[in-house]
């Protein structure tokens, strides 16, 4: 496995990645402290030991919070491309197989949604379901499934034409099994670099959202929220947003530049 | 050329339409009661009933939407409850801050993605091309949330150079107009740069070198305008996420525009005014994007008005 070479987008971004994750899963354990745990006499204590990033002003300690915003924003943000990676594939490769009516009028209401800036989509719908994540799991879903149904559907347009397609219909596959047997697997590539990226695009959204006080509500850690409370104390102590500014920095160059190492991949193999 | 423009502009009704229609059932389908929420969890049946019956939610959902679209119609967007004001006056107060900041974004942007994209595409692989991916890579990477607060803390805080919060003049969009731009710009000099690098191989290229350009001038003088298609393509998907990072970049700045309107209002449960807010954005969204494809034909002729 040479996958690397001449590519090192695909390396950084891998080991980024897989840090990330390891982060995520294994960290909030191996670090023992509860992210919740006030503490009065530590407020905004700087890093030292004990506190190795510090605490934040009510004196709750700020890797522990790092680490348990690391499993809450890239848990949502793989649930939301999980869900929307699930829902365009559904409704771009429907539409696609099915075409005529069915696919003019679900492409028109992707239309719709399209001319929806998608933010605003995810603002006001996180704003009027509640406080839940799985209400902002919805938002980021509502904001995201429509760019991979047109993807979808497009790559099925073109691979429809293939030999391949056509020997398996000529077998008398049915339109389904020639969906998720034959075309789905063909367009794997494009789609796995969209959905890198959108991982990124993800932790992006989810933190402006808690930033803005409609995604992850405290006390719940959120690399979006701690900056959003950590910022009245910028002057006296800049750790507190220091740190989950860094980590949303890394995750979101970790994730782009597997994007890219994986687009550079395919591209090379095609 | 100007029956382009007609279609384009007669073809905005429909979109139009459909974004009033999905603003409308956002705020009116998705589960969630707003009087409930307005009122808080102890609020007396009377006072439920009341406020339903003012605001005319108890009415079927097909007069309502037909009320809100007369209304829109009137330019009427019913009153704001936190503000004590007609919606639509708000909205208007608030726009030209909104306006301001995006284009001062805009600008910025465009005045960092340009020298960026070309230092690092007229030498692909050089020092200066690494230097400024280098940059533009760590300019998408770091979120707006963060990059605000970091300039407040180092030109505004540390520097005294410019002011903190607030709209005023020129010295006053600084700091907002970077932390809008930035990533902005570094997406647009990654494009630009891959698509120099495509036009440099080009035939029109080629012949500009033989006729004794150097290599750098036949590239800017005869590839960039066809390299900029793509970025201007580029540009106009991105006008959404320019949007999205005013509304973040006016609540760190206290910047009196829309977003900030908006945000307000979603934190007083003020339904009335975040839908005109939700709307605003979405018809200005609407119109940004057909703008774009005008600026498109205007850049490239070749492109068949069909």
């Amino acid at each position: 496995m040479n996958l690397g070479r001449g590519n090192p987008s695909l390396l950084i971004g891998g080991a980024i990645v897989a840090a990330l994750a390891a982060a995520a899963i294994a960290g909030p354990i191996l670090c023992g402290i509860d992210p919740l745990a006030i503490d009065l006499k530590s407020v905004l204590a700087p890093p030292g030991p004990g506190h190795p990033l510090g605490c934040d002003s009510l004196g709750r300690d700020v890797l522990a919070r790092v680490l348990w915003g690391a499993r809450i924003s890239l848990g949502v943000s793989t649930a939301v491309v999980a869900l929307t990676l699930t829902i365009g594939a559904i409704v771009g490769g429907t539409a696609a197989m099915a075409g005529g009516w069915v696919d003019g009028l679900t492409m028109r209401a992707v239309d719709i949604v399209l001319a929806f800036p998608g933010f605003l989509l995810a603002i006001a719908i996180a704003a009027i379901l509640g406080p839940d994540l799985r209400d902002l799991i919805i938002a980021l879903v509502a904001m995201g499934w429509t760019g991979y149904a047109r993807l979808v559907r497009g790559e099925v347009l073109s691979l429809r034409e293939r030999e391949y397609v056509s020997a398996a219909r000529a077998l008398g596959a049915r339109p389904a099994r020639l969906l998720f047997l034959h075309l789905l697997p063909g367009l794997a590539g494009p789609v796995a670099v969209q959905a890198t990226f959108g991982v990124g695009g993800i932790i992006i959204a989810e933190a402006a959202l808690s930033f803005l006080g409609v995604g992850v509500r405290p006390p719940l850690p959120s690399w979006g929220n701690m900056i959003d409370a950590g910022r009245a104390f910028i002057l006296v102590a800049p750790h507190v947003t220091t740190a989950p500014g860094v980590a949303i920095g890394i995750s979101v160059l970790g994730f782009n530049l597997l994007g890219d190492g994986l687009a550079q991949l395919i591209g090379r193999r095609d | 050329m100007t029956g382009y423009f007609v279609r384009r502009i007669l073809a905005l009704i429909p979109v139009a339409l459909g974004v009033t229609t999905l603003t409308f059932a956002l705020i009116h389908l998705v589960p969630g009661d707003p009087v409930i929420a307005m009122l808080g969890d102890n609020a007396s049946a009377t006072d439920i009933v009341g406020l339903r019956h003012a605001m005319g939610l108890d009415r079927p959902l097909g007069i309502q939407y037909l009320a809100f679209l007369n209304g829109l119609a009137h330019g009427d967007l019913g009153q704001s409850i936190s503000a004590h004001a007609p919606v639509a006056t708000l909205i208007l107060e608030h726009f030209p801050a909104t306006l301001e900041l995006a284009g001062a974004g805009l600008l910025t942007a465009i005045l960092l993605a340009f020298p960026l994209g070309i230092i690092a595409g007229v030498n692909p692989g050089g020092a200066a091309d690494l230097g400024a991916m280098g940059f533009a890579i760590l300019g998408i990477s770091i979120p707006h949330i963060y990059l605000g607060p970091l300039l407040m803390i180092v030109l505004s805080l540390d520097l005294g150079w410019l002011p903190l919060t607030g709209r005023g003049g020129l010295s006053h969009l600084v700091l907002p107009a970077i932390t809008l731009g930035t990533a902005l710009a570094a997406i647009l000099a990654r494009m630009l740069r891959q698509s120099l690098a495509q036009v440099r191989g080009a035939d029109y290229v080629r012949t500009a070198r033989s006729k004794g350009l150097s290599e750098t001038g036949a590239l800017i003088r005869h590839g960039l305008r066809n390299a900029l298609t793509p970025v201007v393509t580029l540009l106009g998907l991105e006008a959404g996420s320019l949007l999205a990072g005013s509304v973040v970049t006016e609540m760190i700045f206290s910047w009196p525009g829309l977003g900030r309107l908006m945000i307000n209002a979603i934190g007083a449960r003020d339904y009335p005014l975040v839908e005109g807010c939700v709307l605003a954005y979405a018809l200005t969204y609407v119109m940004v994007n057909m703008a774009t494809d005008f600026v498109y034909c205007a850049i490239d002729p070749r492109i068949r008005l069909s």
